[in-house]
């Protein structure tokens, strides 16, 4: 089995670091094969920047993507522009307050309160991760073990709070998944920021 | 082996990180270069590795300034290489034909983007395939390596300075913007498992006894400076002794022996790898990340009943003509996709028995598979 997965968000959001991280949790801790590539417009915060994971039980061939299984995105053109990559039976995340996703032309789309999930865990720079964990339930293929230890290879110092933001997204997806609402239990207690 | 080196074990990393770390393991200890995308990613881990492990990376005022700093640093006994992109290999030519004549070992490794001139930065090319080994002026023999994943640019790395010591000759590893910032698996193997070559050295007190430049012998052993090896090193054609001569039998000997030694054991360079080829009819032969696209392709073209097979080149240069002589003779078409307008095609069809077909596709991304299966059905009909 092949899966293609695309995340993009605006240059500081950290799609390309949620990327390497889950093509590292693929391959190291889950004996997967993955290839991850990036890509990003000419600015350094504020332009829009992606990563591309391909992720296999086997050797792959054709490294980049083709035709989505998953698209992640946090940005409004994120989705209107790579909704013609997504495959028919392929679904859509979008962080719930960023993406209007009513465009989304028939496809499965999970909208994830991830920013605010970010703000009540104290960090809006969690939101990447909110986000990965949500993909990761959503997705199924890689293990949220496997994710959670690349988290904590990455930043060993982050790594308590990343485990609680990651958990917080796959939650988030499980429940959706289950076609329950996302409550304010979910959310976390604690002030939006 | 030293401790700050990359342990054995998996890994999931960049190409251009693996190149780096592959160089550190061959025992190169001098790296002088000029950034440029989508090679950048090679220096800024070169400036944090090679001090790490006692080496020294120093940035150049350009690239020619990179290749002059290798060659010094070769000829003072280190193993040196630089990086750099299509418009930097440009401006590194000169010195790269200075290299060759010289015999410095050195290793160039170009993470090639669409061009020509500065092109597209930063999207993938494959189009310095004929200046890889025509770029600089006179006859040269170059050596040129293709990697196609993460794991064959560092094992091309380490092959490559390998390649550069034995022959004493500037080796290339020409690699492509897919391969160079892709991030994948990568095994280093047990270091007892790699083979690192080191420089045959001429000593002092063998001068008496043979000329440093023995053009009767395909390999020399090298004059270091300051080992007291009292040797003219020129860029101009030289004797024996290493003098400048414009005397025509001297000449001839020095060139026979600088093509000699690679064209009498090209053998020993060419690498390859062939799948699905036991029962092909067509084959591709695909370099570089081109090679992972026509792979895809090759698998959709037998699916629909093609009998088709890969042949994946390693080494593009000295050129495998033996091998594709011999393919040419099993198959009744080659294929030949390019990220470029067509280069390798023509030493392909210069050596084929068959009739041979290029794709060709350069607009700043990697060929899509499907293009590769239209040309192999037009070509199975």
């Amino acid at each position: 089995m092949r899966w293609e997965v695309r995340i993009t968000g605006l240059g500081g959001q950290g799609a390309i670091t949620a990327g390497h991280i889950l093509g590292r949790a693929a391959v190291i801790y889950d004996g997967k094969e993955a290839v991850v590539t990036e890509g990003y417009s000419p600015y350094i915060t504020g332009g829009w920047s992606r990563a591309d994971v391909v992720i296999a039980d086997e050797p792959i061939d054709y490294p980049l993507v083709t035709k989505l299984d998953a698209l992640l995105t946090m940005y409004q053109e994120g989705l209107d522009t790579n909704l013609k990559l997504v495959k028919p039976q392929g679904f859509i995340i979008t962080e719930k307050t960023m993406v209007n996703a009513a465009g989304a032309g028939g496809l499965r789309v999970f909208e994830v309160p991830a920013l605010l999930i970010a703000d009540r865990l104290g960090k809006r720079i969690l939101l990447n991760v909110v986000m990965l964990g949500a993909l990761v339930g959503f997705l199924g293929v890689v293990s949220p073990d496997a994710v959670k230890r690349a988290l904590a290879d990455r930043f060993p110092k982050a790594a308590e709070l990343n485990r609680r933001a990651f958990d917080a997204g796959f939650e988030v997806a499980s429940r959706l998944l289950r076609g329950g609402e996302v409550s304010e239990e979910l959310i976390g207690e604690g002030e939006a920021i | 082996m030293s401790e700050k080196l990359l342990k054995p074990g998996t890994y999931f990393m960049m190409g251009n990180m693996a190149c780096v770390e592959a160089a550190l393991i061959a025992g190169c200890r001098f790296f002088a270069g000029y950034p440029i995308t989508p090679s950048s990613e090679i220096f800024e881990r070169a400036s944090l590795r090679f001090p790490q492990v006692g080496g020294v990376a120093v940035e150049m005022e350009d690239e020619l300034g990179s290749m002059a700093a290798i060659i010094g640093a070769s000829y003072a006994g280190a193993k040196a290489m630089t990086a750099t992109s299509g418009p930097g290999f440009s401006l590194m030519m000169e010195n790269i034909g200075l290299a060759f004549i010289m015999e410095a070992p050195v290793v160039v490794v170009n993470v090639q983007r669409a061009g020509p001139s500065t092109g597209i930065p930063t999207l993938v090319g494959q189009g310095d395939v004929m200046q890889a080994r025509w770029g600089s002026h006179g006859d040269l023999e170059t050596i040129a390596y293709c990697p196609s994943s993460v794991q064959e640019f560092f094992d091309l790395t380490i092959k490559a300075f390998n390649t550069a010591e034995r022959f004493r000759t500037p080796v290339f590893v020409l690699a492509d913007q897919v391969v160079g910032m892709m991030w994948e698996r990568l095994r280093v193997p047990q270091y007892e498992e790699i083979e690192v070559v080191e420089r045959e050295r001429l000593s002092p007190d063998m001068l008496g006894s043979r000329p440093p430049f023995d053009y009767s012998q395909d390999f020399n052993p090298m004059p270091i400076v300051g080992t007291g090896c009292r040797v003219n090193v020129d860029s101009l054609t030289h004797d024996e002794r290493g003098y400048p001569t414009t005397d025509h039998a001297v000449s001839e000997r020095m060139l026979s022996h600088l093509l000699g030694k690679i064209r009498n054991h090209a053998h020993e360079i060419w690498r390859w790898e062939e799948q699905m080829m036991d029962d092909a009819e067509i084959a591709v032969i695909a370099y570089g990340s081109t090679a992972r696209s026509a792979l895809k392709a090759v698998k959709t073209a037998r699916s629909r009943g093609i009998r088709v097979g890969l042949v994946k080149l390693l080494t593009i240069w000295p050129f495998p003509d033996e091998l594709i002589e011999k393919i040419s003779q099993k198959v009744n078409a080659i294929v030949v996709p390019e990220i470029n307008y067509g280069q390798l095609i023509h030493p392909v069809k210069e050596h084929a028995k068959c009739p041979v077909v290029g794709v060709n596709w350069a607009p700043g991304s990697l060929i899509e598979p499907h293009v590769i299966v239209d040309a192999l059905e037009v070509i199975a009909a």
